[in-house]
């Protein structure tokens, strides 16, 4: 009956099925349950619209850091001390798993402050996805996992530079991808809280970055052990995700001997920020779309 | 065509809309919306004051009046965003308060500003738009195709949207709004902004929903918009319904068949009007509306008026007759302007 004149299509003997069709009963079922992916599905469609600056960046960043801090720093460093290096081993060794982690958090930054304002302020979007089944929860929850996939790209592609330079000597070393992740997620999540949180940019996130991010990469052992600072400062680095993520990085690319009570505080330290961002996170998302 | 697809109208050819091809759930009453003392506040400020009104499946439910009259306030509770601060609300049988996700599911909404993602293109916009409604890839690469053609973007389907006119993000916006093909449209100002021929083809493509059976929910400030497309609208004025109809209903109510529009000069309007009253040129019912720019007198004889006031020596320097409009029942009502 539908051979004659029908349409091409119609020879696949499959009717085009409608929206209401396909969801079923419960329209809103697929949206309650992968709701949160569907947001990181947006994202990626977005990060490919950018593709070449993201690998471009991926390579280039490792290479120059690497090159300049590791080998031209280093062999400065590695000539001073006398052959003993920076607590046991060269410099490029014990400042790679750093760079690592500071790679991480600065991609986590990237990928929650601008696209959190742009979300809620400057293009709105977020307002658009929650005008479907999916909620403000899942739509922060969509956001992380977005920026989570990138910055595990982006960290494993330095990692594998890390490698190649002999930066990473310990068989365990690639399990500095996943403590730099957690870095990487656990500061990301702060700042999706903080970005949901104000209303306008108002030169926020320039203070931000002055003032908290930076020195953070100066006051986290980053360049140099944490203990060659006075203990007046040396909080700093005890609150900074940055010192948590290079310490566990330094354990898995060396074997960095730390007490296991410290290995643990520094997984809880970090778990514990993640959770708090994402429960202001969760928060201000809901708030804010239902005003 | 074969006999058993059914493709009559325009846009069902296109599959845009098939509003036979499924049963829309309902309200008791067999409404789709039903509101009953809505109220929300934001601190003291009570932008939507008790407000009643339901919509009926396949109607074109307007919300007419100025900006901050509450529209916008409403729209945003019955898109199941918003929390009603008291009242009863039901859309599809259900309480947006509860089952928020559940009625979102059902809509397709066209925010006042558009919202698109202006960093990926017209046709990742429809797709990526259609997967949070949990629609599969293949019905989506086809339904975008259908809304590309819908919404009169085929030439620039693989643009940015950062590189489309306002009055085609417009329509992008509202072929968004369909991709899960909707129980009810929600369209909160849909023209404010666009020049008037992008709001012509606007229009147009609005009526064809309308004609394809599509609940359409619509807020608007402008009552030509309000003419055409509402089967039935609500005034509204700071947060409460000022009046309730049909557009023809409304003006046959609340204000006269005809408008003279006279102007003096600005120093003149008003001791022109104390005249108009006073020489007796006014018919029985007739009435004078003194504008900062004009007189407005309401007749149901406009050209007649007009003449008796040229006869008795008054001389405008300029004069229009016209039908009345929503503009002047809004006027009436509350002694403003819609567009101020």
């Amino acid at each position: 009956m539908t051979a004659g004149g029908s349409k091409a299509r119609g020879g696949t003997a499959t009717v085009a099925r409608s929206a209401a069709e396909l969801l079923g009963p419960r329209r809103s079922a697929r949206s309650l349950l992968f709701g949160a992916w569907y947001v990181t599905e947006h994202q990626l469609v977005i990060m490919r619209s950018y593709l070449t600056t993201i690998l471009m960046g991926s390579v280039l960043n490792p290479v120059m850091y690497l090159f300049a801090i590791g080998v031209g720093i280093g062999s400065f460093v590695d000539s001073n001390a006398g052959g003993a290096g920076v607590g046991g081993v060269s410099y490029l060794v014990f400042v790679g798993p750093a760079l690592l982690a500071s790679t991480a958090l600065t991609v986590a930054f990237e990928e929650s402050a601008f696209p959190v304002m742009a979300g809620f302020k400057w293009q709105k979007v977020f307002f658009a996805m929650n005008a479907t089944p999916v909620s403000g929860g899942q739509i922060a929850t969509g956001m992380l996992l977005a920026m989570g996939l990138r910055v595990t790209f982006t960290v494993a592609a330095f990692w594998a530079f890390l490698a190649a330079f002999g930066a990473a000597p310990a068989s365990t070393s690639f399990l500095a991808v996943p403590a730099a992740l957690l870095g990487g997620m656990a500061f990301g999540a702060i700042i999706v809280a903080f970005a949901s949180g104000i209303e306008d940019d108002e030169g926020w996130f320039t203070i931000l970055q002055r003032l908290i991010i930076a020195p953070m990469f100066l006051f986290s052992g980053t360049f140099f052990p944490l203990e060659s600072l006075p203990l007046g400062v040396r909080w700093i680095g005890w609150i900074s995700p940055l010192w948590h993520s290079t310490q566990l990085g330094r354990i898995a690319t060396y074997g960095l001997a730390e007490p296991p009570a410290l290995l643990a505080s520094h997984l809880l330290y970090l778990g514990a920020l993640l959770a708090l961002g994402l429960l202001v996170s969760f928060r201000n998302f809901e708030r804010r779309l239902a005003a | 065509m074969t006999e058993g697809d059914g493709f009559t109208a325009p846009l069902s050819k296109t599959e845009t809309v098939r509003p036979a091809a499924r049963a829309t759930p309902t309200n008791p009453d067999g409404s789709l919306i039903s509101a009953r003392g809505l109220v929300k506040t934001f601190g003291q400020l009570r932008a939507v004051d008790g407000i009643d009104f339901s919509v009926a499946k396949g109607e074109a439910f307007g919300l007419l009046g100025p900006n901050g009259a509450g529209k916008s306030t409403a729209m945003r509770m019955v898109a199941s965003v918003s929390k009603r601060t008291e009242g009863e609300l039901s859309i599809l049988g259900m309480d947006p308060s509860l089952r928020g996700p559940d009625i979102r599911a059902h809509l397709g909404v066209v925010p006042q500003e558009d919202n698109l993602d202006t960093e990926i293109s017209v046709r990742e916009n429809l797709i990526v738009y259609g997967r949070y409604f949990g629609l599969p890839f293949p019905y989506l690469r086809r339904k975008a195709e259908e809304l590309i053609d819908f919404a009169q973007l085929k030439e620039k389907a693989r643009e940015k949207v950062d590189n489309l006119s306002g009055g085609m993000k417009r329509r992008l916006t509202i072929a968004r709004a369909l991709v899960n093909e909707p129980d009810i449209l929600l369209l909160d100002e849909p023209t404010t902004g666009l020049d008037p021929q992008a709001r012509h083809v606007l229009w147009d493509r609005l009526f064809r929903l309308k004609e394809a059976g599509v609940t359409l929910v619509i807020t608007t400030h402008y009552m030509d918009e309000a003419e055409q497309l509402c089967d039935r609208l609500i005034v509204m004025d700071h947060g409460r319904i000022m009046a309730e109809g049909s557009p023809a209903s409304l003006i046959r109510d609340h204000s006269s068949r005809e408008v003279v529009e006279l102007r003096f000069g600005s120093e003149r309007n008003a001791a022109a009007a104390a005249a108009l009253s006073a020489g007796g040129l006014l018919g029985e019912g007739d009435r004078v509306e003194v504008l900062p720019d004009r007189l407005l007198v309401y007749t149901e004889d406009g050209e007649g008026t007009l003449a008796r006031v040229i006869a008795a020596g008054h001389s405008p320097l300029t004069s229009l007759v016209r039908r009345s409009s929503l503009e002047d029942v809004f006027l009436r009502l509350t002694g403003r302007s819609l567009v101020e």
